[in-house]
């Protein structure tokens, strides 16, 4: 690993600072991404911003009328086991405590999954189902606009997330079908009843998490697992997914079918 | 270089180190605990597991300034947090569960396996098969086809069941910090 | 069973307490005075010319102390590594044996071939120096498998081999088998995939060399199978120092599964810069490092033939095999795919007829030699899917053709088509403790049951034989053995009558320390307390081989046997002065010498303290003193055997398979320690259903591994696997003194085709009939697909 300065800065605004005043600067919060990255020496940023210093940032997690108001240094543990996301929002606790391993839940935070946009990671699939804010330091952005492309999102380079904020949908549930050696999701589908309709998250497939409009109207429909056939030809193209050697891009897009079957049947 | 306060095994120490090093690599080379292993460079194999706060991490994915201010335990001080009775009295329940059991053949693998297993018995005594299972898919061992490793979680959880400590005070004596 | 501590008792293990407590001491745990770091600059092309290295900004980096290139290692003449095994061709010439440099000179041959090495105070400088060495390659085109590699105008890895053929060796009795596959009544054919693995002991490998020049003598720490193999190839081939000047030390191990057994470049590598440098240097390999270094397992193409009559009773078998070796040879890579491949191919089977080719092929690849069952895990998957093969395609029961064609008790000694002669088995015995252990009657209610619940069960079995012990030296040399392969051990008895063992059998898991120590109670009736036992030290243990091929209990045990029966004979010759009797008169049991039929006698500790205090003692028969060593070179392979049944459950929308059931019983014979024992199986059986569904190392097709970390290579984990109940059923082995044959590669040798044959039993309904291993889901999916049976 390439050496690099490190920062401990105590406020939010800090941080923006340094992020802003350090070309190529990277935040660190739990680091379960970032570390493997930068051991792999796929990443060599001259400097590290530790967002451990700042209180105002702790996980916190709290019930705000329709929402559900994760801190972004929630771990992935404190987010499963969480009476609060249990009562309200079961299948994202359920995502929650099938990410990685125990030692990866109990470091890996939501603000730093999210903004690693890793297009296999898990909660990707979940603020889009759940249709969520991604809260930063400056303004909030709807989930569907946050993921770009692989390992890119909307987030200024110098901007924080400080908040994903959940709607309390109707019912959803995630079927995750994991890479047999990294557990990351060889395809991982998050299927949510909302107010505004059945949404459809699919993550792994591509190159970054997607919805699933085809497999939403056919769920918007009957919302039953048989309501979805055999779509694997229509729900995704597989020629849109990722073909590597764990996986084909047409095994995916079966996959993404038989996930979200399953994912429809946890909800009932 | 920074300066590093910690606490390992409940005693202080204040370290230097460049920005890059790895907690296990503060806890191996400076601290000569090398009761802690590295078996991979991707975080996958848990060799290198040990408690922060009392919850078990992979301190090969933690940077050493990371631990500032925190409560380290290593399979060196995991028996003092939570002494067993009866034979092995110096053990805890987990490493006299893995001896009673044969959970271990090599010993590479172990002390990743014990801590971890340790916060699982800690956190959830009553544990089913599968539960320990996937509770220790961060941790691999080439030796022992896990057979005798999942039956040694399940007679330590057994035992703490019946009274015996579990090391909860790691977690406590830091009061949590972050 | 004698006692609580001897034979037969589940003593739990001594070892166990320092690595429960942290204090293990591994290679890598060990810091020399002075000690600094190396770092190896690794090619990242599979094949290259090398056009120049430039170390000049490496060297000006901070820290750091020298920079080592090839042209080094041959200036100051150290040797090429060495390969320990010579195979002949078919006509009688010997194996293309190319050149095996330290460092590569000139040439790289696979991704992962060492080219320079750094050298500096701490292993971050290192690191970060050897970033700085500027190779210049000129990529050339390469070979990574099978097929390629054996096409027409593939680039060749050494000019000197021709179609990239290492050797092209056979088996058998070619005559014989054409005329019984002649009249043959039915005949099966199958084409087979025996996919790479790599061995993934948790510890890496490393290596720390230090030169001592006030005694201008080597030290090596290093994690080995057998430290004495390794002193004896690093002073006769490639350090070139006298055995006498070098010191190996393999201290506790993580692991070795047949990839600490070789000599490689970097144990030469440390030691000799120590020497240039005059500070000890360390090395330790990376998990990716490994995955590019460490010899692989495995890789074979196979095509077999079953010729049976019209009773379902085998005639005779035909096998053609292409051998991935990689770019080098490994210490006994040859031998894999041919002495400890072929001559396995009879199964617990009388095959009249059998004839084998093998074709070993050079690919720009790392080299492969012995993993967990090394060339036996191969013939019993050809063997095994053959034969459930030919019970499907003759309408003949698994079971029962399994039991038709079985070498019967009476048989034994029973010699072979291909050079092996089995000593003893009962295979019918542990084939029905498994089919009952798994409850095999009631295997279509569990089928119906998972139907319900949208799961398709599979059942498979292998009946497998393996042959643990490598030997007879005499034997194995005249097949092209370089190295002896018999086992030695010192017993020590001390005044006061505990007593050191001295085993040249390194214990890396096997837990030497405790059942070793139980032969010397079983024997000497003393305390187990009384008793250590020492590997892994050339400088303490007289002569070892070492420990691979679960020889370690059959040979290495057995050589303690034997010294321990020295000592005892030295005993009754104390004893009978002592007591004033003829030596022929005292009986040894129980730590008591005896008069026969008397109540006179002397304890153990007594003669102990007799031979050392010899005041009053047979002073002009035997010497003061109570030590003696044995070698103990067998007489014939051993043959553990048994039967693996194994039970699947298939998703057939994913194609996930889940193993839900494994119960096994093997014959290893004699049991020092069942816990143990039954722990040696649990690893292999790990190991056996990692091969069938999870590990693979794939190589693109210009050579890039790329499996090459856990996160792409799958690593068996505790929630793929199910408890496994292991059974057993002993028949003595007849030739060596202690009846034990051997555990630690059962596992590995014996589930894989059972895990292959239960899968396919599973999709049977829907008309799959082949798959190859790893068996993984998109694998299983598409079979189902392509086989109509839905998946789709």
């Amino acid at each position: 690993m390439r050496n690099f300065a490190f920062h401990r800065p105590q406020s939010l605004a800090e941080a923006v600072a340094l992020l802003g005043a350090n070309d190529g600067a990277k935040l660190l919060a739990g680091g379960q991404s970032l570390l493997p990255v930068l051991k792999l020496g796929l990443a060599e940023p001259p400097h590290l911003v530790s967002l451990a210093g700042i209180r105002g940032l702790w996980g916190g997690i709290s019930s705000e009328g329709g929402e559900l108001v994760i801190g972004a240094l929630a771990t992935h543990d404190e987010v499963s086991a969480s009476p609060e996301v249990r009562r309200r929002i079961p299948g994202l606790a359920a995502l929650a405590a099938g990410i990685g391993d125990v030692q990866v839940r109990n470091r890996g935070t939501l603000g730093g999954s999210l903004a690693h946009a890793d297009p296999a990671a898990d909660y990707p699939a979940a603020v889009l189902a759940l249709g969520a804010m991604i809260a930063t330091d400056r303004r909030r952005i709807a989930a569907d606009d946050f993921f770009t492309g692989l390992f890119a999102t909307a987030l200024a380079p110098d901007e924080i997330i400080t908040a994903v904020r959940f709607p309390v949908p109707e019912c959803c549930a995630y079927a995750k079908f994991p890479h047999r050696a990294s557990k990351y999701a060889l395809v991982g589908v998050m299927v949510a009843k909302t107010a505004g309709g059945v949404r459809v998250a699919v993550t792994g497939a591509g190159a970054r998490a997607f919805r699933a409009p085809a497999l939403e109207a056919a769920l918007g429909v009957r919302f039953a697992p048989d309501a979805l056939g055999n779509r694997a030809q229509t729900a995704v193209k597989p020629e849109e997914l990722r073909s590597d050697g764990e996986a084909s891009a047409e095994y995916r897009a079966h996959l993404v079918t038989v996930m979200a079957k399953r994912a429809v049947q946890a909800c009932l | 270089m920074a300066t590093i306060t910690l606490t390992v095994n409940e005693k202080r120490h204040v370290l230097d180190a460049e920005p890059r090093t790895l907690l296990v690599e503060l806890l191996r080379d400076q601290l000569r605990l090398t009761g802690t292993h590295v078996g991979c460079d991707t975080s996958q194999c848990g060799a290198c597991t040990v408690w922060v706060d009392g919850k078990s991490i992979k301190s090969c994915a933690m940077l050493a300034v990371e631990a500032d201010g925190r409560a380290v335990t290593t399979i060196e001080g995991l028996a003092a947090l939570a002494p067993g009775s009866g034979p092995h009295a110096d053990l805890h329940p987990v490493q006299a569960a893995f001896h009673a059991h044969h959970g271990l053949q090599c010993g590479f693998c172990t002390p990743g396996m014990v801590m971890s297993a340790a916060e699982l018995v800690r956190r959830n005594p009553q544990p089913s098969e599968s539960e320990v299972r996937h509770w220790l898919e961060g941790n691999l061992c080439r030796c022992t086809g896990y057979h005798n490793i999942v039956k040694a979680v399940l007679a330590a959880a057994e035992a703490v069941r019946a009274g015996q400590p579990t090391g909860a005070a790691a977690g406590a004596a830091s009061g949590g910090a972050r | 069973m004698s006692g609580a501590e001897g034979l037969g008792a589940a003593v739990l293990r001594r070892e166990d307490r320092r690595f429960l407590l942290g204090k293990g001491r591994y290679t890598d745990d060990l810091q020399l005075p002075g000690q600094s770091w190396a770092v190896f600059v690794r090619s990242p092309h599979a094949h290259a010319a090398i056009r120049s290295i430039d170390a000049a900004r490496a060297l000006a980096a901070p820290g750091v102390l020298a920079v080592l290139t090839g042209e080094q290692v041959a200036a100051d003449g150290l040797g090429t590594i060495p390969c320990g095994w010579q195979i002949k061709n078919k006509d009688g010439s010997n194996m293309v044996e190319p050149p095996h440099p330290a460092l590569a000179h000139g040439k790289v041959r696979h991704a992962g071939d060492p080219v320079a090495m750094v050298i500096a105070e701490t292993r971050a400088q290192a690191k970060d120096a050897a970033e700085l060495v500027a190779v210049d390659y000129e990529p050339l085109p390469a070979v990574a498998q099978l097929a390629a590699a054996t096409a027409a105008g593939a680039p060749l890895v050494w000019e000197e081999a021709p179609g990239n053929i290492c050797f092209d060796w056979h088996l058998g009795d070619a005559a014989a088998t054409d005329a019984a596959f002649a009249r043959a009544d039915r005949v099966v054919e199958i084409d087979l995939v025996n996919n790479r693995i790599a061995p993934n002991a948790i510890e890496p490998r490393a290596a720390n060399g230090h030169y001592d020049e006030v005694e201008d003598r080597y030290t090596l720490y290093t994690t080995s199978q057998n430290p004495h193999l390794t002193r004896l190839l690093l002073g006769a081939f490639t350090l070139k120092v006298p055995e006498h000047k070098l010191r190996v030390v393999a201290p506790d191990v993580g692991g070795g599964f047949g990839s600490k057994i070789f000599h490689y470049a970097e144990e030469l590598l440390v030691l000799w810069a120590s020497r240039r440098l005059g500070r000890p240097v360390k090395w330790t390999a990376e998990r990716s490092e490994s995955f590019l270094s460490d010899a692989h397992g495995r890789d074979h193409l196979s095509h077999g033939e079953l010729a049976l009559d019209a009773d379902g009773k085998f005639l005779a078998l035909r096998v053609r095999t292409l051998a991935n070796l990689g770019a080098y040879l490994s210490t006994f890579a040859p031998a894999i795919p041919t002495y400890l491949y072929a001559t396995l191919l009879s199964g617990p089977y009388v095959i009249p007829a059998i004839y084998t080719e093998v074709k070993a092929i050079f690919t720009h690849t790392v080299p492969v030699d012995a993993v967990r069952g090394a060339g036996r895990p191969e013939a019993s998957y050809l063997l095994e899917r053959l034969v459930d093969k030919a019970a499907r395609e003759t309408g003949a029961d698994r079971v029962e053709i399994r039991r038709k064609n079985f070498i019967r008790p009476d048989q034994f000694p029973y010699q072979t088509p291909v050079a092996l002669q089995y000593d003893t088995g009962d295979y019918d015995a542990t084939l029905d403790l498994a089919l009952q252990a798994i409850d095999y009657p009631r295997l279509a209610e569990r089928k119906a049951a998972a139907k319900v619940r949208g799961r398709l069960r599979g059942f498979g079995i292998s009946t497998y034989i393996e042959a643990c012990g490598i030997a007879p030296s005499a034997v194995v040399g005249s097949l092209g053995a370089r190295a002896g392969l018999y086992e030695a051990a010192t017993v020590r008895v001390h005044p006061t009558g505990s007593v050191t063992v001295f085993t040249g059998s390194h214990s890396h898991g096997q837990g030497h320390e405790t059942t070793f120590a139980q032969l010397v109670v079983e024997k000497l009736g003393v305390a187990l307390d009384g008793v250590e036992v020492v590997h892994g030290d050339t400088d303490r243990i007289p002569f070892g081989m070492g420990t691979y091929g679960s020889r370690s209990a059959a040979v290495g045990g057995s050589a303690i046997v034997k010294a321990i029966d020295k000592i005892v004979e030295k005993g009754k010759q104390i004893a009978a002065h002592l007591l004033e009797a003829s030596v022929g008169d005292i009986e040894f049991e129980g730590g008591k010498f005896r008069v026969a039929g008397t109540d006179r006698e002397k304890s153990f500790g007594e003669i102990a303290f007799a031979a050392y205090v010899p005041h009053n003692y047979p002073i002009d028969k035997v010497e003061p003193g109570l030590e003696d060593s044995a070698f103990y070179d067998p007489k014939n392979f051993t043959f553990p055997a048994g039967c693996h049944a194994v039970e699947v459950e298939v998703d057939p929308e994913t194609g996930v398979v889940e193993v839900v059931d494994v119960a096994i019983a093997d014959d290893v014979g004699v049991v020092i320690n069942p816990m143990i024992v039954d722990g040696q199986a649990h690893g292999g059986l790990a190991h056996g259903i990692g091969q069938a569904l999870l590990e693979e190392c794939v190589y693109d097709p210009e050579g890039q591994l790329l499996s090459g970390s856990f996160m792409s290579y799958c690593m068996p984990r505790a929630a793929d696997l199910p408890q496994f109940r292991v059974g057993n059923h002993v028949t003595p082995c007849t030739h060596n003194p202690t009846g034990i044959k051997g555990v630690g590669e059962v596992g590995a040798i014996g589930v894989p085709p059972a895990v292959i044959n239960a899968v396919l039993d599973a999709l049977e309904p829907l008309g799959v009939t082949h798959i190859d291993m790893p068996a993984t889901p998109e694998k299983v999916w598409r079979a189902i697909r392509d086989a109509g049976g839905g998946g789709a």
